[in-house]
């Protein structure tokens, strides 16, 4: 905004990013009273926000690693209070459904490897409970499953919202509470120190104690001015959205969901094609085969619109969440489940912020585990 | 709000071409060969095409060149079809598109139709 140039903006707290992520954490920190801004990119950003597919999935996560489960399922947990809260504070109704999700197997391997994935989750956690489903209990539980679906795994911990009504919710209810949004803000630089960031950004400056990068696939290049390491990736997805229909599917699945409005949402690609956000023909023919193969009766439904988002990924597939040892103050935040953990960045992360404990599940996710050489792969 | 048809045909072209006969939620009506079917309805009078599938709200054609998807009919038991996009013809039944489609119970004996753009 114009008042901003040529003039120092003050405050508690800088969140670079207002994103999923970015505008929950800044949410958070709003409702509990902390004066706090949030830089929002312009229209040329990569913004997955806007791209997502809307889940609130906890099945199968953080199956070779407990502190995400535990995360999750946190995150999971408070969904319907924070939902609440959004409402209160901005008469959005983000339309959470927590009614259980279905993954949908296509082979003995595939519902083998779920089940031994599921079982390894409940063995750790205890408190883990998941249905193996043979593909007559599916029918019964789904009348118009198809018969290529051989089985599924259930569990009524899933979920899903409507993300773009998220996203607006988050930005109304974090101004509502006091955080000043301010678009199109390109950041150039951050200088750092003791007790003091400087954020230059074009002729605008913002100042604050603390910050916090949730950039997406921005946080990399802004990490390391600031003593932290996030190596992110994108890593696409593309979507296939249908015409508006009446209420079929009333579970949302991996690869196939009903939106609150009607439209019929498909996708389950992952993709590594650098920073192209594009959509290709033999992607989107598969993610259409595979959703008819769940459902034969969208074979006649029509599509009406489609698009490729970016992933924010590290190595591993799971989240950063590091304060920098150098820089004390100074914390990235960047996951790919940006929908999923929003209950958690805004009511768990924040407190972390202020100064009081890390959250416990956190240790293990920060961006120094991959200071090493090792290899690693995508556990998502 | 003015509801009355913004789209009149000029004289002179609308009387030097041939008709088609085609229904409209079983009313009769007569329109000029070559035109789209939304062209055909707005100039036949109708200005409600279809109710929304959130609030039921009447809906009108509104940018008459396949980008607004206001224009939704069911055409020859095929439904949500934009009606600006897809030309006349003969003995054609056209409904209005009343909310969502229903994937469950869909009509008897229908092809689906792919749309043309």
């Amino acid at each position: 905004m114009s008042q901003d140039r040529h003039k120092v903006v003050q405050s508690d707290v800088i969140v670079v990013g207002g994103g999923l992520v970015g505008a929950a954490v800044a949410y958070g920190l709003a409702r509990g009273g902390v004066d706090t801004v949030i830089l929002d990119q312009g229209d040329n950003a990569f913004r997955a926000s806007r791209g997502n597919f809307g889940l609130v999935w906890v099945q199968g996560k953080g199956h070779d690693l407990p502190d995400y489960a535990r995360w999750t399922r946190s995150s999971a947990s408070r969904w319907p209070a924070f939902a609440q809260a959004m409402m209160a504070d901005s008469g959005v109704d983000v339309q959470l459904k927590q009614p259980g999700g279905f993954h949908m197997c296509f082979s003995d391997k595939e519902l083998l490897e779920r089940q031994a994935r599921l079982q390894t989750l409940q063995d750790t956690l205890g408190d883990y409970p998941f249905e193996m489903l043979d593909a007559a209990d599916l029918k019964a539980r789904l009348p118009l499953i198809g018969p290529a679906v051989i089985g599924a795994s259930y569990t009524a911990q899933d979920g899903h919202v409507n993300p773009l009504k998220l996203l607006r919710a988050l930005h109304t209810s974090a101004q509502a509470k006091g955080a000043q949004l301010r678009s199109s803000v390109e950041v150039d630089r951050i200088d750092c120190a003791p007790g003091e960031f400087r954020v230059k950004a074009g002729q605008r400056c913002f100042v604050a104690p603390r910050i916090v990068l949730a950039a997406g696939l921005g946080n990399p290049a802004l990490a390391q001015q600031v003593g932290l390491y996030a190596p992110v990736a994108p890593n696409r997805g593309q979507v296939l959205i249908s015409e508006r229909v009446r209420p079929f599917l009333d579970y949302p699945t991996i690869n196939v969901r009903q939106t609150d409005e009607g439209t019929v949402q498909l996708g389950d690609s992952m993709e590594e094609v650098g920073l192209d956000d594009g959509t290709s023909t033999e992607v989107l023919a598969a993610i259409a085969k595979r959703g008819v193969a769940t459902f034969p009766l969208l074979r006649d439904v029509r599509l009406v619109r489609a698009w490729g988002a970016l992933r924010v990924l590290s190595p591993d597939g799971l989240p950063i969440y590091q304060q920098s040892s150098k820089y004390p103050g100074a914390f990235v935040v960047t996951c790919h489940s940006g929908v999923t953990l929003a209950a958690a960045h805004a009511q768990r992360i924040t407190p972390w912020v202020m100064g009081g404990p890390r959250p416990d599940e956190l240790k293990v996710f920060s961006g120094d585990r991959f200071l090493t050489d090792k290899v690693f792969s995508h556990a998502h | 709000m003015r509801t009355d048809p913004l789209f009149q045909p000029v004289v002179s072209e609308a009387r030097a071409t041939r008709s088609v006969s085609l229904t409209f939620n079983d009313q009769p009506l007569t329109v000029p060969a070559g035109i789209s079917v939304a062209a055909a309805l707005l100039m036949s009078g109708i200005s409600r095409f279809r109710a929304t599938p959130v609030s039921e709200s009447p809906r009108a054609p509104y940018c008459m060149m396949g980008v607004c998807f206001e224009c939704l009919v069911d055409i020859d038991g095929v439904p949500n079809r934009q009606s600006c996009l897809i030309e006349v013809a003969d003995n054609m039944r056209i409904r209005s598109q009343e909310g969502a489609r229903d994937l469950i119970c869909q009509p008897m004996n229908v092809r689906t139709v792919e749309v043309q753009s």
